[in-house]
């Protein structure tokens, strides 16, 4: 099963964590590693999920974190790992 | 494990750099659509393309979506029409009407355009190819979405030189036809030169009758990517700077063929080829001159220009050959001058000419591209253009096309708006010089000599 990545990017704020997971929880969305670090001064987190057990339609769940993002003023992204994968491993 | 390092770089590509695919062009053969009855071709076709494209486009917006890359275009490519329609269209106006079917098929599917109102003539035409190359004006004039490209030679079969002096009054005629929109028909015509089955890139995309009933093929970019690489390496020398241009070109690729892999499932319809390609658009960053001008030119046009180009060009497809499983369609650097910003910025402070723009065309530019000329050039000038550009082509071996645009009513000194992914052009100069005796000679010229292999 091919893992999803998030990332949020944007200026730290408190409950950034609290508020993707909350989400992520209601949809059954399984989180399996998280990293954070400051790049170029911005907050960079990105988290590694597992979506296999959620009934929400991939592309919904793009746009509710979208929306999340849009709220707390942060850009939050929803992808297949594979464009990571492919780009970066032989 | 992908690590936060590897996941930024890919986003602030497609956030920062323009990374982008391209195109997503599904290549669909119309040869079973054939019939004597014009009505029934015309319905056939329509039929056809309506049923297997109808999720192209929200295939591709999917993708767009979930991978949270771009894809800039859904396209349709068709069999060449004049092998379709000439059973059926007795003259320029009969096609004319496979042209408005088209256009309605492109607008049912919601892709931007289709490409495979073409003929292939490079030995010679039959009625139904002349009959079809006659119609272009009015095709190109009454259609919004239909391409049409020409190929008028190759190294195997030589130069159709009374084709050639045909195109050059048909792409005249196109100019005035559609003078009210800046001649923009001329924009969707293109004369090529050993054109290949299987580009994905507009206007000159045709589903080649080697080709299987369906395939996906996929067009990549990023000519922003490769500058901001390129920045990274300033000062180091040419083995640094390939090396860069490489890796970064893989990297692209990779994307390119994830995307054609993935839509080719989803739709059910075999994948084809990536085409290798760096396209640029007229947005600020997505450049192929700032990448020559970031080598150390100052000044696309400078001489050093032809050898930029040349080791771009090679580096690119080294990197992107080991990304893809199968590469092909045009795979060179496109030139088109409205529609990159560097280009236009080069042409108005006189540092690019036609004629450094053909010296470059020569190491693997795809061709003299989106040039906008004044609307008096002459027919017989075209067809020279077009004759000198084939007969690169044809001793090259290599895919070469013309994209002139007479616009009508504007001369040296003017500029043209075309709008959206098209740009805008400033007119540049053409030489005046007459060639029309040479043009006038009709027939053809040879293969050349280094073409008999067998």
């Amino acid at each position: 099963m091919t893992k999803t990545i998030i990332t949020v990017v944007g200026k730290d704020t408190i409950g950034i964590i609290a508020k993707v997971g909350t989400y992520l929880a209601d949809n059954e969305v399984n989180v399996e590693d998280i990293s954070q670090t400051i790049i170029q001064g911005y907050f960079n987190m990105m988290m590694i999920v597992d979506t296999s057990k959620s009934s929400k339609p991939f592309g919904e769940m793009v746009g509710d974190l979208e929306k999340i993002g849009d709220e707390i003023g942060l850009k939050i992204r929803c992808q297949h790992e594979d464009i990571f994968t492919r780009m970066h491993r032989i | 494990m992908i690590n936060i390092y590897e996941v930024y770089e890919t986003n602030k590509m497609i956030d920062q750099e323009q990374l982008d695919v391209r195109t997503i062009t599904m290549g669909i053969s119309l040869l079973d659509c054939i019939d004597s009855d014009l009505d029934t071709v015309n319905k056939n076709i329509y039929n056809k393309i309506t049923r297997v494209a109808k999720d192209l486009v929200s295939v591709g917006r999917d993708i767009e979506r979930e991978y949270g890359i771009p894809i800039v275009n859904k396209r349709i490519s068709v069999t060449p029409i004049a092998l379709v329609g000439g059973p059926a269209c007795h003259s320029p106006e009969d096609f004319v009407t496979i042209a408005k079917t088209l256009d309605e098929a492109a607008k049912t599917t919601g892709v931007n355009f289709l490409g495979g109102y073409s003929a292939l003539v490079s030995k010679g035409m039959t009625p139904a190819d002349e009959n079809l190359i006659r119609s272009i004006p009015l095709a190109l004039s009454s259609t919004e979405r239909v391409c049409s490209s020409v190929n008028i030679g190759s190294t195997k079969t030589g130069i159709n030189m009374d084709a050639v002096k045909l195109m050059g009054e048909m792409v005249k005629e196109t100019a005035e036809a559609t003078k009210d929109n800046s001649s923009m028909g001329c924009a969707k015509l293109v004369v090529f030169c050993n054109a290949p089955d299987d580009n994905p890139f507009m206007a000159g995309a045709f589903h080649g009758v080697t080709e299987g009933d369906t395939v996906i093929h996929v067009g990549v970019s990023g000519p922003g990517v490769v500058k901001r690489a390129l920045e990274s390496v300033r000062g180091e020398n040419f083995e640094v700077l390939c090396e860069t241009v490489k890796k970064t070109a893989f990297k692209v690729t990779r994307a390119g063929q994830l995307v054609a892999q993935e839509a080719s499932d989803r739709l059910g319809v075999p994948f084809g080829i990536v085409d290798l390609s760096l396209a640029p658009t007229p947005s600020v960053g997505d450049s192929v001159a700032e990448i020559l001008e970031e080598m150390g030119l100052e000044s696309v046009g400078a001489p050093g220009t032809t050898a930029a180009l040349a080791l771009l060009n090679d580096q690119v497809k080294k990197g992107g050959v080991m990304a893809s499983s199968f590469v092909g369609g045009l795979s060179g650097a496109f030139l088109p001058v409205s529609e990159d910003q560097g280009m236009i910025d080069a042409v108005n402070r006189g540092a690019l000419t036609i004629e450094k723009l053909e010296a470059m065309t020569c190491v693997c530019s795809v061709g003299l591209d989106m040039i906008a000329i004044p609307g008096t050039t002459s027919a017989a000038t075209i067809s020279g253009v077009i004759a000198d550009e084939a007969a690169i082509g044809m001793i090259n071996q290599k895919t070469t096309a013309v994209r002139l645009i007479p616009v009508v009513g504007k001369d040296v000194g003017d500029t043209v708006e075309f709008g959206g992914l098209l740009g805008h052009a400033p007119i540049q100069r053409v030489n005046t010089f007459s060639c029309e005796d040479f043009i006038n000679r009709g027939g053809r010229i040879p293969a050349p000599i280094h073409s008999f292999k067998n």
